[in-house]
């Protein structure tokens, strides 16, 4: 178990400096777009004098290099400093309530599509080629191939404009728990369909990988009934792979929802990410991208952990 | 009673697509000798049916100019036609045939996915496969760089690229293939991990086997199957990820057909109940169900099931 | 369907040089017999409304009120010295009345007395400079900095403003009607624009960038027969088929920017009114004069006759606009020329113009990206399609959305892009065609065309006036670097709930951007 913790102990490190990289990378890239927050928030109807004078008062005549450093030095301290735009919002204030929705609407999805699709995988890795496993395939299939806003429109259509569900899902500080649950069900279920193909083929995939193996052989000349040799025996060497695409997808219910954040005005953290690199407002790309990395590095990390804890000979690799 | 109905047409549908696959199961056995003949024998109906939809796509593919039977960019008459002769699908937003629209784009959206989704497997497996086997430094440099390279959203950093490297469709395909080769390599990596443990790897390293036998030979084949299951995904993933860009005003340069884009200027008419979107974006569906059951079929065989 | 245009009348030279309202700005805006035929407004409800701008870098800062979701609410959060009536005459606001020196050159202002801002405090001359002032010198980063910066002084004097202008201008206050130019409460000569503040019709509750704004009916609010509804809160819903469907659940009562593509399925839902209002919003395709091949007015010519400009007119815009003729001076508009032939699709004549200049064919490249208008991209292709019958080779390039304006418009030779009009023929003339114009995006130079602005700016005889103008739209139409093939008409739609005036309007979009004040529900 030991090995465990040094390995957590080690990637939390090694994320931290990714961290640091994914900032250099951000930057360099929001500065190598053409463009900057002047021109962006000022638009087509700006002078070059207009200009100067704005750059001036948010700071941006500075060169590159020391407006990292300057930001830098703020989020090492915790402070992410404040939007480029006139409001001059803290960045954290900012981020605050539109991380929780976006932490909300992945939970929600992550709720009905892990299990939904690990049960699909299994029953169609135990009925196999019958024709539960081709509709369930088709039927998945069908619905990852739609593009996102597609299968929301579709859902829109069909599900909003009978009056069933609101075809928005606005969210207020006083909004409940049940209230919330109702409004974002649209959004929640476009996203299910959206990764459950992945992570259901993934699980079939990796189970049926293993069912020629000679110990399951083994188990099932001993007469096992087949859920069982596939449960116990099978699903437990098969969970590295699965555990790696439910990581995955994960992290996209995180940092991949902008179009659906679209289509349903669902005020989250995409939004505001397309939004800022839109008006080059780098503080507040920054920080966001720095949240999505670091969602991504814990989910992988956590995927690895119990990856390693799964396959026992990791754990004693020499 | 109308959910009856659709359940009928559904069962209408999958029973012409067996037969469909039946029929071609047995023009092809018929028709050909050896190997391929002995293989047609054991696909189900299903990978049968794959097939026929993928060998059609080519066909029509490579013969565009001949089936379609306007030119790819020919405004030939009014906007949203309706669906009757000459145009059998109505024409689109521009006054163009959409049936002509689609018969190309299969030609410009199946090439540039092919084109992309291979680029990205051979980059991100060749390093996944390295990094699992050689471990040590190797793996931690390139994990460290997939890591960081996924943890930038694929979209958002694809539209970056796109706008700084310009939106010719070379530059598409390679930003699109890179992005993708992380979600390979990280796949590929994991599962060679608990292939590289297994005795029989550490009998040929015993054996002196090179590194790149090593990975062919004895790492390969054993973890084909993921990969091939992950590639008729990705595949379709490429689609999805042209029609997000052409969403965000980056993808394939007019007056080109695809399926993507297609899918996304006739998106809004699906929410008044109008049907056409559903045409690119049927194609595509069709595409990706066709690729899967084929993957599974081939993911079978390796499989070693006898079953 | 209707469309509402504003009227043609002329002002009179005493019109020009003097305006006046009585408090009750509605009562002059329209003539008694055309508010009896009117649905009697009344108050009450709070009104949804759905608009396609509005980004999470919105701020306060009248400087940088650059979205139509800012705009809006700010307009209806503050006021403006003038307003610009529906039929597009220019009335009091903060300003009771005003008068010109002989020149134009001085103008004084009578600022209305006894209104307050939402705080309590009473709005004063101070405020009015003060919140001009900060559009105005070096430092400023306002967008309409280039309307002030021909004051060379501003002072109070009593309960009158005095501005002085660096030369005559005869329409200098329609400038002062510019969204931007609000009055906020001031301190020491300088306003905070931070505040929430203003003397407008609606009180500002809660403004999440981006997201919504929810403001309150103003009960001091000076103006008795404005501010209908109890409230207002406004979304911002960027994509269009999302904010289509969020009026036809009933979660909205009003959006802006409706997809044209499925406006005719919109027209036949139940309840719902689709409401098309022509402004002086028009689409372009400008040209760098300076460069080959495009130096050539021959050349300019033929690409002006190689565009079928109704086609796309029944396109792009489902028949929402007008063809454009090459000037950018809308049907509405006081001096809009209309004797000018209307250029047609006419290969013969793009044919005869390329061999004028030498050459039998040309190519192009055509930038175009739907950041520059929405549609954009489809006008380029059907373009390129229509000009090939003349010998015309336009190859379309679709430029990303991102960075358009930096990277795309003025650096590209030949590219598209959009003018949102502007309220006087001056000030669209000076804005984009007088030589050394910051946003002059064809880098045009015609002698006699900057010569004649100049003059017509300052004159004051109306007839001599219309016919410089026209004489200006002439030469911009046939030696002008700007391809203008339409007029856009500003697409809403709302509810049946909705009381809608019977004159809305042109300026801008939202009932220049005054929907929240002037609509009411039925």
């Amino acid at each position: 178990m030991g090995l465990i913790w040094t390995m957590i102990a080690k990637r939390l490190g090694l994320g931290l400096l990714t961290l640091f990289v994914i900032s250099v990378i951000i930057f360099s890239a929001t500065e190598l777009l053409p463009g900057d927050f002047a021109k962006a928030i000022l638009g087509q109807s700006a002078t070059e004098e207009t200009l100067a004078a704005f750059r001036k008062e948010i700071g941006l005549d500075l060169p590159a290099y020391q407006r990292y450093f300057n930001w830098l030095g703020g989020a090492i301290q915790g402070d992410f400093g404040t939007s480029l735009s006139g409001n001059k919002r803290p960045v954290a204030d900012l981020i605050a309530t539109r991380l929780g929705n976006t932490l909300f609407l992945a939970l929600y999805a992550a709720a009905i599509a892990v299990p939904l699709s690990l049960v699909l995988g299994i029953l169609a890795a135990l009925y196999r080629n019958s024709i539960f496993d081709r509709a369930a395939n088709a039927a998945a299939l069908t619905s990852i191939s739609f593009p996102e806003f597609f299968v929301a429109y579709i859902l829109i259509f069909v599900l909003a404009q009978s009056g069933l569900f609101p075809s928005m899902t606005r969210m207020d500080a006083d909004t409940t728990l049940g209230e919330g649950l109702y409004r974002a069900f649209l959004p929640a279920l476009t996203l299910t369909l959206v990764v459950t193909a992945h992570m259901m083929r993934m699980t079939r995939a990796a189970i049926i990988n293993l069912l020629a193996s000679p110990y399951i052989e083994m188990a099932r000349l001993k007469g096992i009934n087949p859920m069982r040799v596939i449960l116990k025996h099978a699903l437990p060497n098969a969970l590295a792979p699965i555990i790696t695409v439910i990581a995955l997808n994960l992290a996209y219910l995180i940092t991949g929802v902008v179009v659906v954040e679209v289509v349903f005005v669902y005020p989250g953290l995409g939004q505001l990410m397309v939004d800022s690199v839109a008006k080059r407002d780098f503080p507040v790309v920054q920080a966001v991208a720095l949240i999505f990395a670091a969602a991504y590095v814990l989910l992988n990390l956590t995927a690895d952990v119990l990856s390693t804890l799964s396959n026992p000979r990791l754990i004693h690799r020499k | 009673m109308s959910l009856l109905i659709t359940l009928f047409w559904i069962a209408v549908v999958v029973a012409g697509a067996l037969a469909l696959g039946w029929v071609f199961r047995t023009a092809v056995i018929a028709l050909s000798r050896g190997n391929l003949r002995k293989a047609m024998r054991t696909a189900p109906l299903t990978a049968a049916f794959g097939m026929f939809i993928i060998l059609l796509y080519i066909l029509v593919a490579v013969f565009a100019p001949v089936i379609a039977p306007f030119a790819e960019r020919e405004v030939v008459g009014g906007q949203f036609l309706p669906w009757e002769a000459p145009h059998i699908f109505g024409t689109d937003n521009l006054g163009r045939d959409m049936f002509t629209r689609l018969v190309y784009g299969a030609r410009n959206t199946v090439g540039i996915a092919f084109m992309t989704t291979a680029l990205a497997f051979f980059i991100g497996s060749i390093l996944g496969l390295l990094a699992a086997t050689v471990g040590g430094w190797l793996d931690q440099i390139l994990s460290r760089v997939v890591d960081i390279l996924m943890a930038i959203p694929s979209l958002i950093f694809s539209l970056l690229l796109l706008t700084i490297f310009g939106t010719s469709v070379i530059t598409l395909i390679l930003v699109i293939a890179v992005i993708d080769s992380t979600r390979v390599f990280r796949l590929a990596r994991s599962v060679a991990q608990n292939i590289v443990v297994m005795d029989y790897i550490e009998a040929a390293k015993l054996r002196g086997e090179g590194l790149w036998r090593l990975i062919t030979r004895e790492i390969l084949p054993n973890a084909m199957a993921p990969l091939v299951a992950e590639f008729g995904l990705r595949f379709c993933f490429v689609f999805l990820a042209i029609s997000a860009l052409s969403f965000l005003g980056v993808g394939i340069q007019p007056p080109t057909a695809d399926w993507g884009s297609m899918v996304r200027e006739n998106a809004a008419l699906i929410t008044f109940g109008d049907v056409t979107p559903l045409l690119p974006a049927g194609a595509i569906a069709l595409l990706t169900v066709a690729v899967n059951f084929v993957v599974d079929w081939m993911l079978h065989r390796a499989s070693g099931l006898k079953e | 369907m209707s469309n509402f245009t504003n009227g043609t009348g002329g002002l009179s030279r005493r019109g020009l040089l003097k305006g006046a309202t009585a408090l009750g700005a509605a009562g002059l805006i329209l003539p008694a017999s055309v508010r009896k035929a009117m649905a009697e407004p009344k108050r009450g409800g709070v009104l949804r409304i759905a608009l396609a701008s509005g980004n999470t870098t919105d701020s306060l800062d009248p400087a940088t009120w650059d979205s139509t979701f800012v705009q809006s609410f700010n307009t209806a959060r503050c006021n403006t010295l003038t307003e610009i009536a529906p039929d597009g005459t220019l009335v009091g606001e903060l300003a009771e009345s005003w008068e010109a020196s002989a020149d134009a050159v001085t103008w004084t202002f009578k600022i209305r007395e006894g209104v307050t801002f939402h705080s309590g405090k009473a709005m004063t001359v101070d405020d009015v400079v003060a919140s001009i002032n900060y559009h105005r010198g070096e430092e400023s980063k306002s967008a309409a900095k280039p309307y002030v910066d021909p004051i060379t002084d501003i002072k109070a004097d009593g309960q009158n403003v005095v501005i002085t202008l660096s030369g005559g201008n005869a329409d200098f206050p329609f400038i002062l009607a510019d969204y931007h130019l609000v009055v906020l409460p001031s301190a020491d000569g300088k306003i905070d624009v931070t505040t929430t503040d203003g003397t407008g019709a609606y009180v500002l509750d809660s403004f999440e960038p981006g997201v919504s704004v929810k403001m309150s009916r103003n009960p001091n609010y000076f103006k008795s027969d404005r501010a209908w509804f109890d409230g207002i809160d406004a979304l911002s819903i960027v994509d269009a088929a999302a904010r289509q469907n969020a009026l036809i659940t009933g979660e909205v009562d009003v959006i802006d920017g409706v997809d044209l593509n499925t406006v005719s399925l919109l027209e036949r839902a139940p309840g719902i009114k689709v409401l098309p209002v022509t402004g002086n919003q028009h689409f372009v395709f400008p040209m760098d004069t300076r460069l080959s091949p495009y130096d050539n007015n021959n050349i300019r010519q033929a690409l002006k006759y190689g565009l079928d400009r109704d086609e796309l007119v029944e396109k792009i815009l489902r028949g929402f606009g007008s063809a454009g003729n090459d000037h950018p001076i809308g049907r509405g508009q006081r001096y809009f020329n209309t004797e000018l032939e209307q250029k047609t699709y006419d290969p013969d004549k793009a044919k005869f113009y390329l061999k004028e200049a030498g050459m039998d064919s040309i190519s192009v490249q055509l930038s175009a990206a739907d950041a520059a208008f929405s549609g954009a991209v489809d006008s380029a292709v059907l373009y390129a399609e229509r000009a090939a019958a003349a010998g015309i080779n336009i190859e379309v390039v679709r430029e990303p959305s991102d960075g358009y304006w930096d990277n795309v418009w003025m650096k590209k030779p030949f590219c598209a892009s959009y003018w949102g009009g502007r309220p006087t023929e001056d000030l669209m003339f000076s804005v984009a065609y007088s030589a050394g114009a910051p946003w002059n995006d064809s880098f045009w130079d015609h002698a006699r065309f900057n010569e004649l602005l100049v003059s017509a700016r300052s004159e004051l005889d109306d007839d001599k006036r219309r016919q410089m103008y026209w004489e200006m739209q002439d030469i911009c139409a046939n030696e002008g670097g700007v391809v203008i093939p339409m007029f856009a008409s500003y697409v809403n739609a709302h509810s049946d709930k909705v009381g809608v005036p019977e004159v809305i309007g042109t300026n801008q979009g939202l009932d220049g951007l005054r929907l929240y004040e002037r609509w009411w529900f039925a």
